[in-house]
């Protein structure tokens, strides 16, 4: 186990780094010079000159890297040209929201995938089977921009129950919520459903059944139990689609989290800002893949040994 | 060497003539029983599976609603009743009527006409995006597990770094490094694309590379080329085909994605996730100008996941009913 430990870590910190410098070459390879960006047009040559010189533009590209690298261990993500902040603090404002977000989203779509797809598996093959599966078919295929903006048009505008967009109003978080939650979580059916069937087939369920134990007992108590694995796989699936969701919802509900912010970095070319944006979220999603595997590892033998 | 390939293929000719006669004298046989020999027609892998799926209704009206949108999509100027450009701004943002059948946008152009029109850029972006994804995926996902060792490490870590930013964030990268418009949405796509067809095919090498038909291959002197193309990967073509087909419809959603944050195809080009961004503006006004492209993504996406579905338990009927 120590061994898997340590060599998943190890794998993790050469991602890391590779990380880093595909960032790097990315932001550099960009048309554009930052010097010039940042100045806009009133700027002279001279001045533009000493702001490289700041900068430290003016440096070959591994001396560069290395004090973009230096910056990274101090925590030091450089400053956003425009709003005269460290790109830290920007881009872990912005990460709380869509952290936020896509936790409580997770919590409802793992909750409606396992209430639906653990009702499908029972009643395989009944109406209530293909009444749900249609219904997750349908959530799957629909684009969870569409799904936030009926949700506008429907709880916000018609029945004027909920906020539209912001985060002033009261209940500002629960339309995006539910907008992710029921996007993800019919994909998250679907998943629960097949895992399911294939517990239900075990032979300790039909031992189970022949013990006379009701129906409840044997699907919430044994199959339920041996399907967990596939409860963690599900959860590790959606935290990671769940961030570019977040980042979609939150855009079309005018929220200020990480979506947001890259987008608005992109269109105003803040260098330093959208090279956080990336780095964080790409960090961020490196070590939740390692804790992931790191439970996996924990929870089934099979994959440490391999 | 080459006498003892051309001896290996004299022998699965003879043998194959003993088959032929031994098969012939069976059918014969049968043939006395009254039994009708076509029951016993050998068949391919795919001509099952096409059996296999033309029994599955749900997959075939699927591949219906692919061709119905796909015709709708190649003769769009015969089809469509108005140009998806025609601005007419004495009627705009009109409700769903019989000259408009969807209504009107806020320019005045027929949406029902910018859909049909639209269909061309989400089904366009669906196959060019796995054109580009499945050469790439095969290659290096073939030879990482092919050759193992070094290979392999390196291939593993550059899908491992690329898989590890949120598809949104890379994309943004690309459209600000390369600029919006439909080329650099096939880039961005292209580019993440792959990572999954080569992570299965990989798993799907390395499964196959120590069954015997490889090991007697090898023995015969096979190189290496031959035997991941003729050996190995017509093996994994079931996978590649399941595979390509369940992320055609994540192609077309993520083109969706990318159009409506404004990082994709840019108006007036129209593409239905553009269409849902232009439709906020007027949720009031207009309700039904943002409900319509939507229906049309949904109808095409799931018809390609039903698909995918059908060909896949078409396919691997061990997986069927799960």
């Amino acid at each position: 186990m120590a061994k898997y430990i340590v060599s998943r870590i190890g794998q993790t910190v050469i991602v890391i780094i590779l990380v880093t410098l595909l960032t790097f070459v990315l932001i550099n390879i960009a048309p554009g010079d930052p010097a010039q960006v940042m100045l806009a047009k009133r700027a002279d040559e001279a001045t533009i000159a000493r702001v490289r010189a700041e900068l430290g533009l003016d440096q070959p590209y591994h001396v560069q890297y290395l004090r973009f690298l230096n910056g990274l261990l101090h925590g030091d993500f450089g400053n956003s040209y425009f709003q005269k902040e460290p790109v830290l603090r920007i881009v872990v404002r912005a990460m709380k929201i869509t952290l936020r977000l896509g936790a409580l989203a997770l919590l409802l779509s793992v909750g409606i995938g396992l209430l639906n797809g653990t009702l499908a598996a029972v009643f395989r093959g009944k109406w209530v089977d293909r009444f749900l599966m249609f219904l997750a078919m349908i959530g799957v295929s629909a684009p969870v921009f569409w799904l936030a903006v009926i949700l506008q048009l429907f709880l916000g505008l018609h029945f004027k129950l909920l906020p539209i967009s912001g985060q002033e109003a009261p209940g500002w978080m629960i339309m995006p919520v539910i907008c992710l939650g029921v996007s993800h979580g019919a994909s998250s059916a679907r998943l629960v459903r097949t895992n399911m069937i294939e517990a239900l087939n075990q032979d300790y369920v039909r031992t189970a059944r022949s013990k006379g134990l009701s129906e409840v007992v044997v699907v919430g108590k044994h199959v339920l139990k041996n399907a967990g694995i596939s409860i963690v796989t599900l959860v590790g699936m959606q935290l990671r689609s769940m961030i570019s969701g977040a980042m979609v919802v939150e855009t079309v509900f005018g929220l200020r989290g990480l979506g947001s912010v890259s987008y608005n970095a992109v269109t105003a070319r803040d260098i330093p800002l959208i090279q956080g944006c990336v780095l964080y979220t790409a960090i961020v999603y490196v070590i939740i893949n390692l804790v992931i595997d790191l439970i996996y590892g924990v929870l089934d033998p099979r994959v440490r040994l391999a | 060497m080459a006498s003892s390939i051309r001896e290996c293929v004299w022998r699965k000719e003879e043998g194959m003539k003993k088959k032929r006669v031994w098969f012939k004298r069976r059918y014969a046989a049968l043939h006395d029983l009254g039994i009708s020999t076509e029951d016993l027609q050998s068949r391919t892998l795919y001509q099952d599976a096409w059996k296999r799926l033309k029994k599955n209704k749900v997959a075939m009206v699927s591949l219906g609603a692919i061709i119905i949108i796909a015709i709708i999509a190649i003769f769009a100027p015969l089809i469509a009743p108005y140009s998806p450009y025609e601005t007419d701004p004495f009627n705009n943002l009109q409700p769903p009527s019989a000259e408009h059948w969807c209504g009107t946008d806020n320019l005045g152009r027929d949406i029902l006409s910018r859909i049909i029109y639209g269909a061309r850029v989400s089904l366009l972006v669906g196959i060019v995006c796995e054109l580009i994804a499945v050469p790439i995926g095969i290659i290096m996902g073939s030879i990482a597990g092919y050759y193992g060792g070094i290979a392999d490490m390196v291939i593993s870590r550059i899908i491992e770094v690329l898989g590890s930013f949120p598809f949104i964030i890379f994309a943004i990268c690309v459209m600000f490094i390369l600029g919006t418009g439909i080329m650099n949405v096939f880039i961005a796509l292209g580019v993440i694309g792959w990572l999954g067809h080569a992570r299965q095919i990989r798993a799907a090498v390395i499964q196959l590379k120590s069954q015997d038909f490889v090991e007697a291959a090898k023995a015969s002197g096979a190189s290496d080329f031959s035997i991941i193309f003729r050996h190995l990967l017509p093996n994994c073509l079931s996978t590649v085909i399941v595979i390509a087909t369940i992320d055609i419809p994540s192609d077309i959603m993520f083109e969706a994605t990318l159009s409506f944050m404004g990082l994709g195809i840019q108006p007036p080009q129209p593409s239905w996730g553009s269409m849902i961004n232009e439709a906020r503006a007027f949720l009031r006004q207009v309700p039904t100008y943002s409900i319509f492209p939507g229906i049309a993504i949904m109808i095409l996406v799931l018809a390609f996941n039903t698909l995918g579905d059908g060909l896949r338990d078409a396919l691997d009927p061990k997986l069927k009913n799960l």
